[in-house]
């Protein structure tokens, strides 16, 4: 696979919304003459109810088939089109160069697709004929490429525009038939989601394979020495640098507990206080203001720990006579706690709203206070729905990016001190992956090793949380 | 027809031939008719006024409760018999936009005093709701959580001892006793409520309160509820409302009848289903609303 | 009842009020406390909340202003290698620096009208004061220049007043006197600061409102760094998001909440949603750059890879936001339109999704504003390059909002933390005004069906 290499094939991206353009005027066009034309069979006829549908479903049918097979066309077209053009280049270099490695082929076709595309932009750079000439061909074949693909798609257009005429016949169920191709529609965009799904499955599994290749997992999950930067030189690409996560694990676990012991008590309290003992009107009022530090993104929290509470804690240390560094996970970990109340607070505040006013009016009848009430009675019957919310709050501070990135450390110290700095797998993740990369290296690879970490133990955390609320909501009514 | 008079959901002049009941449309007096007052008041009430926001739901009611009496009160819905019941051990106070005014006194104590506390309050004043709620926790606790909370006990056999005993009060012993620590609410609708009960009087109130405790209830569970309530009369005063006038004549020793806010009428029960003094009770009575 | 178990319920009764009463100031107490609890959690998160933005006012109000020096320059055209007047070519590429060094050299060795009442105007000056003293001026000064002359080129061989921007270190500095402090010295030495002391005393310094930070694109140098760019290729992204993300998640949510049997594959799809909804976005980095820049070649750092990025990581909470929009409206309006013979499709299109539409939007919206603030999967698809234009379509490498923050916040200079910080006001202000027009939204639009 091959990331590097900005590819800026611009042909294909001026030519295409063109032929989009032309295929949706021609859907139009297609709509108005096959409405009439319905009308006309009807008119003719002489009564209404000789078409089965009305004659707004036979315009729409025509139009879809205009739409559908050319949109069709256009997006495999331009799925292959670059693969075989990239095979056709690779055909037209010198047999030396074919004999290279994989990667350094994607390079020398790269290579040529940029000469071709910005002849001006590598002054100095002298390429070697072959480049030229095979730089050459790519654009002859870019145009004739789009070039063939326009007059496909006008053919088809027109073959469609005719077959959809002709197949408006009175007996046409167009209603029928219009309905299943929008639910097709529905269906096909409620299964993104698991397109999506799929997608993040195989792109880190795919990555992850090859990272154990070379690494050994046991290594990877019980090894407790991190420095992916060993593995650049060229002497050890390949060769396994050191790659036990087991302080990213720690470092990760530190920073969010000390999110959840700021967020929990607050969310839990202010949730408690908001549903139980305000006014409406204070409710109203302070709720949403809370929640405007959900709305608040992250890199501003990042901004925030970085810039003042780090060096703040720091400050504060000194003064204490205690060694805090400058990138500790303490202040990491504060803010991303603020952060996290309103999903703890919001959340719970959800469940507590659920539990039935009787339960309180029994406990209240029988003389205990509020307080008593909320303790005893309120938060057990809530505790399933409480106890999901935390988990779904851990595995945001889990997977939160920005906060660490700005304020906890890059280097990997296997501690539990607050006051040190520590590193996470996401701070890991975007160091490895930021700026030039070599995919084959496992310095690279190692990163979606931690996103699939990442991934299981968020998957995990839902799904405990979702079968905890669904499993209380059951047995609740 | 009357359709626009407000009052048109009270009864149907179709089923009352031959006589109008102008009279249930017309300014209702504050007056009581009956004996609401006793020399021997558990608790007293005196004119009293509830308010929910603007809307006035208990007008101007005096009334007696006897120790260890049963004392029923009735009425069509929305007569404020409920909202009078809640206000005997201050439940009212949980609602945000009820208002009470004038004195009802425990003992000779005003409830409403502002020094008075609702805790010490509900302890001696007890009360079982419409609906079952026992909490979602096992038999066991359910029943030990008023003295737990009150701080009652310090033994685990005292607990244990008053939970037996409730639950015998509550004749439901015999039922649960083997499964004293599986989960209240997975009792049937007549067993949940007998919980309750019982988990009132482990706190051993002077007063327990019942709001309509059967009318989530089948008659046999009904039945069962009735009889506790004898049994009960003996130690405690008990004041209930209900929408049965039959329960209110088989259980109570002396019947409320509440009008649209009002006390209309209080008598001994016989009296009061036999030869009502107001004419009011006596159509209520009658089946000509309710 | 036997006789034993009366005796205990008497005990009890007479002990009940009383232990009660003993127990009661201890129970209050704890009532007090447990209140007390909840007023202290909502005031730590309002106290969290005032120190976060007044921290990133005071941080970054300084930046909406910008300091200028005021020099005359002579333009002189053989300094500027500038023989034919009309030609655009050489006023463009005419030697402006020199101009400039030579104005603010001759005001202390040759002591210009400007500098007469410094005591040390006519001592020459060395290379090293030379370099600190053309340090002071913004290496952008130039275009300011170059600018006034191609717009009026019979300037040439006058001598111009410019305002000029100064360097970042001088503005700090200024900005510190201005605000009553000693002046922030660390980056400016001795002989520096007088000189500057010195156009001050002269009035030849002065604030004004720093419209280069939101007229022009990323820079090495903090006083010519903008948000421009960064803003553009947002929105553009964001264009992106809204396009794809309004009607998918629109007709997913349609589709689950009107369509869907209840069977294992509806099942398997909604917990898909549910799951993704709460995947750290950082995986959607990874998605992106594996699948769209890996396996399909997209080119990198463009908007239209981020916005289809942001575009699966929004969508499973705009279709969660959109069903409960959906359940909201009332069945009897199905009914009614079935009672009337409308085909399903019918149903939905002229009633549910009209009627649904305002809690859509204002799901929709709040998602946005999210999509808006996202930073980590930018940062997997290459968006963290340096970008000085600003983009001109869906394909030119840009930069986004929050990355530009993220990336200011990193460098070492003041002058970039304190633009870091108004970069985040207008952030702030972008969401704050997505999220009011969401509320306003649910107000307005809120009761159409009730």
């Amino acid at each position: 696979m091959q990331y590097i290499g900005y590819k800026g094939n611009e042909l294909t991206y001026m030519e295409t919304p063109t032929l989009i353009i032309i295929t949706l005027l021609c859907a139009t066009g297609a709509y108005i003459l096959g409405r009439n034309r319905a009308s006309n069979i009807a008119y003719r006829a002489g009564k209404k109810n000789v078409l089965h549908s009305l004659p707004y479903y036979y315009g729409v049918l025509s139009a879809l088939w205009c739409v559908l097979p050319c949109l069709f066309i256009v997006l495999a077209w331009n799925l292959l089109d670059d693969y075989v053009v990239h095979t056709a280049i690779v055909k037209l270099l010198p047999g030396s160069v074919q004999a290279l490695p994989d990667s350094e082929i994607e390079l020398m076709v790269n290579t040529v697709i940029n000469n071709a595309l910005y002849p001006n932009a590598l002054i100095g750079s002298n390429p070697p004929d072959y480049i030229l000439q095979a730089g050459q061909d790519y654009l002859r074949w870019q145009q004739l490429s789009q070039l063939s693909l326009t007059v496909v798609v006008l053919i088809s257009l027109g073959l469609a525009f005719s077959l959809g005429w002709l197949w408006i016949k009175p007996k046409v169920h167009a209603r029928q038939q219009v309905e299943r191709v929008f639910q097709w529609f529905l269906l096909f965009c409620a299964s993104i989601a698991v397109v999506t799904t799929i997608g993040i499955v195989l792109s880190v599994l795919f990555e992850s394979l090859r990272f154990f290749q070379s690494v050994n997992l046991f290594d990877f999950i019980f090894g407790t020495h991190w420095s992916p930067q060993t593995a650049l030189r060229i002497d050890q690409v390949g060769a396994s640098g050191a790659f036990g996560a087991v302080p990213l694990f720690l470092g990760t676990l530190l920073i969010s507990f000390i999110a959840m012991l700021v967020a929990v008590p607050a969310g839990l309290m202010s949730a408690i206080y908001l549903s139980e003992y305000a006014s409406p009107r204070f409710r109203a009022t302070v709720k949403p203001i809370l929640e405007i530090l959900a709305g608040i993104p992250s890199v501003v929290y990042g901004f925030f720990a970085a810039l003042t509470v780090a060096p703040f804690i720091r400050d504060v240390g000194d003064l204490l006579g205690l060694d805090v560094s400058s990138e500790s996970a303490l202040a990491a970990g504060l803010v991303m706690g603020v952060m996290i109340i309103p999903y703890v607070s919001s959340l719970s505040d959800d469940v507590i709203k659920a539990v039935p006013q009787s339960l309180r009016d029994g406990s209240l009848g029988l003389g205990a206070t509020q307080s008593e009430t909320i303790k005893l009675v309120v938060i057990p019957a809530a505790l399933p729905g409480i106890v999901s919310g935390i988990l779904l709050a851990a595995s945001r501070a889990i997977g939160e990016t920005m906060i660490v990135v700005m304020a906890a450390g890059l280097a990997a110290h296997l501690t539990v001190n607050p006051l040190e700095s520590v590193t996470t797998i996401t701070v890991q993740i975007v160091t490895l992956l930021v700026g030039d990369q070599e995919f084959d290296s496992p310095k690279t690879l190692s990163a979606f090793a931690l996103g699939l970490m990442l991934f299981i133990v968020t998957l995990i955390l839902n799904y405990v949380a979702l079968y905890v609320v669904r499993h209380y909501r059951e047995e609740y009514e | 027809m009357n359709s626009n008079s407000g009052y048109n959901g009270l009864f149907d002049p179709m089923l009352a031939p031959g006589r109008t009941l102008d009279f249930a449309q017309q300014g209702l007096s504050n007056k009581t008719v009956g004996n609401p007052f006793s020399e021997k008041a558990k608790m007293s009430v005196r004119n009293l006024n509830v308010y929910y926001d603007n809307k006035q739901a208990i007008h101007d009611v005096s009334l007696d409760i006897k120790r260890n009496e049963v004392m029923a009160m009735i009425g069509p819905s929305g007569c404020g018999k409920s909202t009078f019941l809640r206000c005997l051990n201050r439940m009212n106070d949980t609602l945000d936009n009820c208002r009470v005014e004038g004195e009802v006194t425990l003992d000779e104590h005003n409830i409403y005093d502002r020094k008075q506390d609702v805790v010490p309050l509900r302890a001696r004043v007890g009360i079982v709701f419409q609906k079952p709620n026992p909490f979602p926790k096992s038999i066991y606790e359910n029943v030990a959580y008023g003295p737990k909370v009150h701080g009652l006990v310090s033994r685990r056999a005292q607990l244990d001892e008053i939970v037996e005993d409730s639950l015998r009060k509550a004749s439901l012993w015999d039922e649960v006793k083997d499964r004293l620590f599986s989960p209240g609410t997975g009792l049937s609708g007549g067993q949940q409520q007998r919980l309750c009960i019982a988990r009132t009087i482990a706190v051993s109130p002077e007063v327990i309160l019942m709001d309509e405790p059967c009318s989530a209830l089948d008659p046999i569970a009904t039945a069962r509820i009735e009889e506790l309530m004898a049994e009960l009369s003996q130690n405690f005063t008990i004041a209930i409302v209900t929408h049965s006038m039959q329960q209110a004549a088989r259980v109570s020793n002396r019947t409320a009848y509440f009008h649209m806010g009002r006390l209309i009428e209080v008598n001994d029960t016989r009296r009061v289903f036999t030869n009502p003094e107001h004419e009011l009770t006596e159509a209520y009575i009658t089946g000509r609303f309710g | 009842m036997s006789k034993a178990k009366s005796k205990v319920s008497i005990a009890n009764n007479l002990n009940t009020i009383d232990l009660v009463q003993r127990n009661l100031a201890k129970r209050k107490r704890a009532e007090w406390r447990f209140r007390a609890y909840g007023v202290g959690a909502i005031l730590f998160g309002l106290a969290c909340l005032l120190i976060l933005f007044s921290d990133i006012i005071s941080k970054g109000h300084g930046a909406f202003m910008q300091t200028q020096i005021y020099m005359e320059v002579t333009l002189d055209s053989q300094r500027l290698n500038i023989d034919d007047p009309t030609s655009d070519q050489q006023i463009r590429q005419a030697n402006y620096d020199s101009v400039l060094a030579q104005a603010l050299i001759a005001q202390y060795e040759t002591g210009s009208t400007l500098s007469e009442n410094t005591a040390d105007s006519f001592k020459p000056l060395s290379a090293l004061d030379k370099r600190q003293l053309l340090n002071l001026i913004s290496t952008g000064a130039v275009y300011t220049i170059g600018q006034r002359l191609s717009d009026n080129p019979q300037l040439l061989n006058q001598t111009v007043g410019f305002w000029l921007i100064a360097d970042d270190d001088v503005d700090n500095y200024v900005k510190n006197i201005e605000h009553g402090g000693k002046g922030f010295s660390s980056r400016l030495n001795k002989q520096q600061q007088e000189w500057v002391n010195n156009w001050m005393a002269n009035e030849q310094v002065r604030q004004v409102f720093n419209s280069t930070f939101f007229t022009s694109g990323d820079s090495r140098e903090p006083e010519q760094a903008g948000i421009h760019s960064a803003l553009v290729g947002s929105l553009y992204m964001l264009l992106v998001t809204i396009g794809l993300t309004f009607p998918i998640g629109i007709a997913a949510a349609v589709y689950l909440e009107e369509y869907a049997a209840k069977n294992r594959v509806t099942d398997f799809i909604e917990v898909n949603i549910n799951n993704l909804a709460a995947v750290p976005s950082i995986i959607f980095g990874l998605l992106g750059l594996a699948i769209f820049i890996g396996f399909f070649d997209m080119p990198r750092s463009v908007p239209l890879m981020g916005g289809l990025v942001l575009t699966l990581m929004t969508l499973p909470t705009i279709i969660i936001s959109s069903r409960a929009a959906i359940k909201a409206v009332p069945p009897s309006i199905r009914d009614a339109a079935y009672g009337l013979g409308a085909s399903k499709m019918q149903v939905v299109l002229h009633h549910v999704v009209p009627l649904a539409m305002p809690g859509m939007l204002t799901g929709a919206i709040i998602g946005f504003a999210l999509a808006l603030g996202e930073t980590a999967p930018l940062l997997m698809i290459g968006m963290v390059a340096f970008i000085v234009d600003v983009p001109n379509g869906l394909m030119d490498p840009s930069s986004a909002l929050p990355v530009q923050i993220f990336l200011w916040a990193d460098s070492p200079e003041r002058a970039f933390v304190e633009r870091s910080s108004a970069a985040i006001m207008v952030l702030l202000a972008f969401l704050i005004t997505m999220n009011g027009l969401a509320v306003w939204l649910r107000h307005r639009l809120g009761r159409s069906y009730q």
